[in-house]
């Protein structure tokens, strides 16, 4: 192939101002063109996007409507107990034909624009006058005798389950969940999720202006915890004094930031930090009235980012799944389910409820970050030409035991100029 | 059920008074309207009406709430905005035997950022419990079931 006909890659004409990823261009979350170029090699191949809990779809019949990166799709469980999960489009004539978000009892998926029916696992199995009208002896229009239901299937994902937790595909050459979680992740995957039944508390929902990376980057970044959000670093959920481990799979493309709780109220280098409240007390203490669950170990907080769609949290005694779901360049919407678990004792579902309340939308601590994230967007907006800095700890990517560093930001970037400057 | 006209005023007033106070942008007025151990809560319809208990905010106590407008005062980051409810006349759906009104009232909330234009913000009803006290009405429980589950990026103000 002459270099005339190479695909345009946009990745390859941005200006990384100093070689490695320290200096991220803001272009990277302004471009249109590195947007889809992004779903394509993020969300639609070679990689796992989480699609829901198998605690949302408990029993067959029961389906979830979510998204794979922009493209809706429908997570069931068929008749035979097995997770299935396909696209939302009709194979007929295109149409994105379930509407409800969530539904049970189900026996088939019907498109109802022309009745064309599915099963639970996708298989197309009724077509209205297939087979034409009889009028006066004669057999008048159908489809051709040559067509082959089989063959109309909707588009079907691959679905990999663990633990509970539920991944899908459209790659059907991807690499199993177990080794694309990797061996550094995957423990802390298993230590929230480690087979236990989960039971869903609900849903929040929130629409952010802003690039959907910045979420990811969002939890990879142990450094503003403890300065924008008051609440930690006064009560000592989270901030730089704390015991803390910073870890990352192999590609440097999921993360975990695991903290140890300690320090409450007391002075030290952090006291300096204005958002730092030595005389914050809360008339309500419930808020954090925390209780060690023995699956914990020491760490009290491990925020886990899956590249790239989902974030799982565990802080004290709230623990959520957090879904990324872009859209376009410039917006994402963030849905967060919060769980417990079967064998919660109604005082500790009362915990993890009163404990809620400082995440989500609303919450005490997280309201912030979808306020910053918008605000950023708007600065990179302005100034497209520019670039963020991401040089705290250094410019190289390595795990720490602390937390004073952007490691795990110019983590990804590693990863993601690895995949986004590959030939198409 | 039969209910005083001097009753229905007061409670009529008391989502009136609600809504100027939460518009005010003087959140310490907030807990004020709600009895010592009242519950709060801002839920989105979907967990109301799939029976999850989750809440997007969820308060029992005005302790709880004080520490809330705290939150707003002191320490969440937000981008500033006004917000301004506009609220139904209440229906009344009973009077238990210790004299708690039971009703409901739709509400809209519209949001205008400065320099922005006025938006709507969240859209839903109220589901009252409302007693007596030596103060006058008060809400023993407030739970906003909002319709406008996708949350224009954060809520920081009482609904």
């Amino acid at each position: 192939m002459s270099e005339a006909q190479t695909p345009a890659r946009p990745a390859a004409a941005l200006q990384w101002e100093a070689g490695d990823t320290s200096r991220i261009p803001f272009a990277v979350y302004t471009d249109e063109q590195l947007h889809r170029e992004e779903l394509e090699r993020f969300f639609y191949r070679g990689h796992w996007c989480y699609v829901g809990l198998e605690a949302e779809v408990p029993r067959p019949g029961d389906f979830k409507r979510t998204v794979v990166g922009e493209r809706s799709v429908i997570l069931s469980r068929a008749a035979d107990g097995q997770l299935h999960c396909f696209e939302n489009v009709c194979a007929h004539r295109g149409m994105q034909f379930c509407r409800a978000r969530h539904g049970s009892g189900v026996k088939e998926f019907v498109c109802p624009y022309h009745q064309w029916s599915y099963t639970l696992s996708g298989d197309l199995q009724g077509v209205p006058l297939r087979r034409g009208v009889r009028q006066d002896g004669q057999v008048k229009g159908g489809m051709p005798a040559d067509f082959n239901p089989k063959e109309h299937g909707l588009t079907k994902l691959k679905v990999a389950s663990r633990g509970g937790v539920v991944f899908a595909s459209f790659d059907p050459d991807v690499e199993p969940l177990e080794d694309y979680l990797g061996p550094t992740i995957l423990p802390y995957f298993d230590r929230l999720f480690n087979g236990r039944e989960l039971t869903i508390l609900g849903y929040n929902r929130q629409r952010i202006p802003g690039n959907w990376k910045l979420m990811q980057e969002n939890i990879k970044d142990p450094y503003h915890p403890g300065l924008l959000h008051t609440w930690f670093v006064t009560f000592g959920l989270w901030r730089a004094d704390n015991k803390a481990a910073l870890k990352m799979d192999a590609h440097h493309r999921h993360a975990a930031m695991i903290s140890t709780r300690g320090n409450a109220g007391k002075q030290s280098d952090v006291s300096q930090v204005s958002s730092f409240k030595a005389a914050m007390e809360l008339e309500d203490k419930r808020f954090l009235d925390i209780v060690h669950e023995d699956w914990w170990g020491e760490p009290t907080a491990v925020m886990t980012t899956i590249f790239p769609s989902v974030i799982f949290q565990q802080q004290v005694n709230s623990v959520s799944t957090r879904h990324i779901q872009p859209d376009g360049h410039g917006n994402f919407d963030f849905v967060w389910t919060h769980f417990g678990f079967a064998d919660d004792t109604p005082e500790m579902t009362a915990r993890r409820l009163r404990q809620a309340n400082l995440f989500g939308p609303a919450g005490f601590v997280s309201a912030d970050d979808g306020e910053a994230i918008e605000l950023s967007q708007c600065g990179f907006t302005q100034k497209p030409g520019h670039r963020a800095l991401a040089e705290l700890g250094g410019r190289g990517v390595e795990e720490t035991d602390h937390m004073v560093t952007e490691t795990l930001i110019r983590g990804m970037y590693d990863y993601w100029r690895k995949v986004m400057e590959q030939p198409a | 059920m039969k209910l005083d006209f001097d009753t229905w005023l007061a409670v009529v007033q008391l989502q009136a008074d609600y809504a100027a106070a939460v518009d005010s942008g003087r959140w310490e007025l907030w807990p004020d309207f709600f009895t010592d151990d009242c519950v709060y809560k801002l839920q989105p319809r979907e967990n109301h009406e799939r029976g999850f208990p989750l809440s997007t905010l969820a308060f029992d106590g005005k302790a709880s709430l004080r520490d809330r407008v705290y939150g707003i005062q002191e320490t969440l980051f937000h981008d500033p905005y006004y917000q301004r409810h506009v609220v139904g006349t209440p229906v009344l759906r009973g009077v238990e035997g210790d004299g708690a009104i039971r009703c409901e009232s739709n509400y809209a909330v519209f949001r205008t950022k400065l320099n922005g234009l006025s938006t709507v913000f969240n859209v839903g009803r109220y589901l009252d419990r409302v007693v007596r006290t030596p103060d006058g009405l008060r809400f023993a429980e407030r739970v906003a079931v909002y319709d406008s589950e996708m949350i224009p990026n954060s809520i920081i103000y009482p609904i």
